[in-house]
């Protein structure tokens, strides 16, 4: 019965987009985390997503199953972006010359993202209150 | 004349077959709103019910004999199709969040209709047997 499968579609797909908010989160967190050398700096990190047909599911491969998709995080990768040198001698963890590096966050691509990830979040608690209610009436079908 | 489940459901139970599939299709493609290079699928409702409805008053093939060989796919089994994009990201998803909200709650719609419609079915039916 497809209606089940639609809530492992979407439950996965909340899932996914919980680890998104999780990372935005993070980098959020540690947006002013410096250090004193590049490659102990925080970098930002962010889920790459990928789509999780049924028949991976376990559900079996059916014609049907293999049409329903949903959401597998493949990994967290982190950003390339330049770190930020500052010049601040008199910060505790500054280098020889004189410099503390900063994480690569960029603080409105992450609140972007933030926002992003929590409407498609409410998408899909949306399409599980949508697809229960279809349930029901199922379940209540000859009564 | 003797009661025929299948004559006395009509197109109500491969609509709500097909319904309950685009659902499933629609909640994929919500899911996967945020996913690169996902293509949203989508089915011909209108085609998969004509092919469900012509298999029922004759106009396709039929097999008269044993040794005929069957023509056409079961009723259900319709090919997905893409939607086309309107405006597609940067990543290649063709996803309008949009769009497949307002289709998911239009097919939710619809399949309580074909609900309703299979729940006066079995009321006639039972009203027949009573036969109050």
């Amino acid at each position: 019965m497809s209606i089940n499968a639609i809530f492992d579609v979407a439950g996965s797909a909340m899932s996914a987009q919980s680890i998104r908010l999780n990372t935005v989160a993070s980098n959020l967190a540690n947006a002013q985390t410096a250090s004193s050398s590049i490659g102990q700096t925080f970098r930002a990190r962010h889920p790459v997503f990928a789509p999780l047909y049924q028949d991976q599911l376990g559900a079996g491969g059916t014609a049907q199953g293999d049409a329903q998709a949903g959401v597998q995080v493949l990994g967290i990768v982190e950003s390339d972006a330049p770190l930020q040198p500052r010049y601040e001698p008199h910060h505790p963890l500054a280098d020889e010359q004189g410099y503390v590096y900063y994480p690569n966050v960029n603080v409105v691509e992450e609140m972007a993202d933030m926002i992003s990830a929590s409407r498609s979040f409410q998408i899909n608690v949306q399409v599980v209150e949508a697809a229960k209610t279809l349930a029901q009436r199922v379940l209540a079908l000859g009564q | 004349m003797a009661i025929n489940f299948n004559a006395a459901l009509g197109v109500h139970e491969q609509a709500l077959l097909v319904r309950e599939r685009r659902a499933g299709v629609l909640a994929a493609n919500l899911a996967n709103a945020d996913t690169p290079h996902f293509q949203a699928r989508d089915l011909d409702f209108q085609a998969l019910i004509r092919q469900a409805a012509g298999e029922q008053d004759g106009s396709r093939l039929r097999a008269t004999q044993a040794l005929h060989i069957g023509a056409g796919a079961p009723a259900i089994a319709g090919d997905l199709l893409y939607r086309t994009p309107m405006q597609p990201t940067l990543d290649g998803n063709t996803v309008d969040a949009d769009i497949e909200m307002a289709q998911f709650a239009r097919n939710s719609l619809d399949f309580q209709a074909s609900l309703t419609f299979l729940q006066g079915k079995f009321r006639g039916l039972r009203s027949a047997l009573k036969g109050e």
